[in-house]
């Protein structure tokens, strides 16, 4: 099952919709990397709420993915890793070191735009 | 093939001393477990491996396990799966519910015919890998899992059972 | 007559020492139980006379004692007359509901139920005194069952307490580790006790699951309250901060006493990428900054308002 891979202003969002198999994975990667320059996106928005296992391919994959991404000048955050998948993936040692994570897309939007600098909506900074 | 010794290594498999004593060529290793029910995945592709998580998600659901725990037995699963695939190009997964005394729980066995592990003892070493998997594989089951078991042999073979008991 | 009697205490009887009892057992039992009626008033007030004598129910007063003897007594007697324990057994169950809260242990349980027996014993002798073998072939068949009466109570008694404990436990665990909103985004968890693996599975699920429902961007785990970590504790320590941040939260981990600081650097535990702040206090303020608040101190905030 493909991944639709949505423009959204400077930004590509990949909503995985189901589980996938290690084929899919690839395919979305590949994609991503492909997209990423020719629509020359600043950031990338992986969205695995729907994901009920994350095992050491997935997790490499994802690594694999915010990498090569970075090296193509953007930067990627996961968004939406669910309670019961983080506390596996700690217990396999999949640590996802070095891919910036956040709990849903909107967190994963703020994130993307503090991080390049653009004035995106800022939903949590206030003044006391 | 069965009058041939193999190797065979027991981990975690302490809280059942009995076990060390079954003959190495009983397929699953304790006689004392009933099977209440079993379904069987035949493992070709990387599609089957979400078939089968899928599947043992299901069954363990079964069972009452709670929620992050149907997360763990799916995990490895999709892990033993993923060594399959990737070593042996095809095999089996063999899910079970199983009855010990007092206790429920669900095993898994995967089974192929592929090349074996050369040194089973480094393969469960963190780090250990000889292809592309991140080498967590087999280690980190071991972790998802209460019992584990794993015996193969060189030319014939690999054969991995985890268990997993209802608290 | 006897017979008829014996069938129909037969058929009601759930102890297997019943099922061989013979014809004069019963007659036996039977002549037993209208002496323990007769003597009611007197026995319970020997027995209640005793218990306070031997300090025993020592959180209760002298008319709670004597009210517990008489039902105790009266369940007692109609066990050994009907040679069924179901009323006792929940009687017993009921009692122990009583007066474990209050702190009753069971040796004292155990004791006020021996004390009974012997009571009645020094009763049953008293009256056959003059006809020894009589005596004995009363004692034959009151001891069987006063045996069997003391070990429902003491029974019934012990699987409450284990069952209160067990209670207790489980509200502990669930009361001692409190994930806190203190403000929008932000989580504290205060652990307090001793963290085993069991509790700190717990702790990580239920953390976890706070910060998705409350969207929570930075915890603060305090572990003032941790008296010892071990190795095993540490990492436990160490997979929630990492099962944290794949959510995508920040944890600032709080109050590392010096023991632990030391414990954590000698067994080797990375705290490189762990966000630690001396207290609680200074914890909150660290997540403010980074939530974006502004941190305003109690002085300053008062100079401007009078500023103002």
């Amino acid at each position: 099952m493909e991944v639709p891979i949505l423009k959204q202003g400077p930004y590509l969002i990949a909503s995985i919709q189901s589980a996938l198999s290690d084929a899919d994975l690839v395919q979305l990667r590949d994609a991503l990397v492909e997209q990423v320059g020719r629509l020359r996106s600043r950031g990338v928005i992986v969205d695995v709420t729907a994901l009920d296992v994350m095992d050491s391919f997935a997790t490499r994959t994802l690594r694999d993915i915010t990498f090569m991404i970075r090296l193509r000048g953007a930067e990627t955050v996961i968004v939406g890793i669910q309670p019961d998948v983080a506390f596996t993936m700690v217990q396999l040692g999949l640590k996802l070191e070095g891919v910036p994570t956040a709990l849903d897309l909107e967190e994963g939007i703020t994130f993307l735009s503090k991080k390049d600098g653009s004035p995106a909506k800022e939903t949590n900074s206030r003044e006391r | 093939m069965g009058a041939l010794p193999r190797k065979r290594t027991l981990v975690n498999g302490e809280r059942n001393p009995v076990e060390a004593a079954v003959p190495a060529r009983s397929p699953i290793g304790n006689t004392r477990d009933r099977v209440l029910e079993e379904i069987a995945v035949h493992i070709n592709g990387d599609t089957d491996i979400v078939a089968a998580r899928q599947k043992g998600r299901v069954l363990a659901g079964t069972l009452g396990f709670s929620s992050s725990e149907l997360t763990l037995i799916a995990t490895a699963i999709s892990e033993l799966a993923r060594n399959i695939v990737l070593y042996a190009k095809q095999g089996e997964i063999v899910l079970r519910v199983l009855e010990r005394g007092e206790q429920r729980g669900i095993m898994v066995r995967a089974g192929d015919q592929g090349p074996g592990i050369p040194d089973v003892r480094r393969a469960l070493q963190g780090g250990f890998s000889t292809s592309r998997s991140l080498g967590l594989g087999l280690p980190g089951v071991r972790r998802l899992m209460d019992e584990f078991e794993i015996e193969s042999r060189v030319g014939y073979g690999t054969t991995v059972t985890a268990r997993k008991w209802k608290r | 007559m006897v017979n008829e009697m014996r069938e129909s205490r037969e058929a009601r009887t759930t102890f297997g020492a019943a099922h061989q009892m013979t014809a004069p057992t019963a007659e036996l039992l039977r002549q037993l139980v209208a002496h323990l009626r007769q003597n009611r008033t007197q026995l319970r007030e020997e027995w209640a006379r005793r218990i306070t004598e031997a300090k025993l129910l020592t959180a209760m007063t002298k008319e709670e004692i004597f009210a517990e003897a008489t039902s105790v007594y009266d369940n007692y007697v109609e066990a050994l007359e009907t040679g069924t324990f179901e009323a006792l057994q929940a009687y017993a169950r009921n009692l122990s509901e009583r007066i474990i809260p209050r702190g009753v242990e069971t040796h004292e349980v155990v004791g006020i139920v021996l004390l009974l027996r012997d009571v009645l014993a020094r009763s049953l002798f008293a009256k056959y005194q003059n006809d020894f073998a009589l005596l004995n072939r009363i004692l034959d068949a009151y001891e069987p069952a006063a045996n069997r009466i003391a070990n429902t109570v003491a029974v019934g008694f012990v699987q409450e307490r284990e069952r209160v404990i067990r209670e207790q436990q489980e509200a502990i665990r669930v009361l001692s580790t409190p994930v806190l909103q203190v403000r929008e985004r932000l989580l504290i968890l205060p652990i307090i006790g001793v963290i085993d693996p069991q509790r700190a599975r717990q702790l990580t699920e239920q953390l976890l699951r706070g910060i998705r429902t409350n969207r929570a961007r930075v915890v603060v785990i305090d572990i003032t309250g941790v008296p010892v970590m071990d190795a095993n504790v540490a990492n436990n320590l160490v997979q929630t901060v990492e099962a944290t941040r794949l959510l995508g939260a920040t944890v600032i981990i709080t109050g590392l006493s010096p023991e632990i600081a030391q414990t954590l650097v000698t067994i080797g535990v990375d705290l490189g990428k762990m966000n630690t702040v001396g207290d609680l206090q200074g914890g909150i303020e660290e997540a403010e900054r980074l939530l974006g608040y502004k941190v305003v101190t109690f002085t300053e905030s008062a100079d401007h308002a009078l500023r103002a």
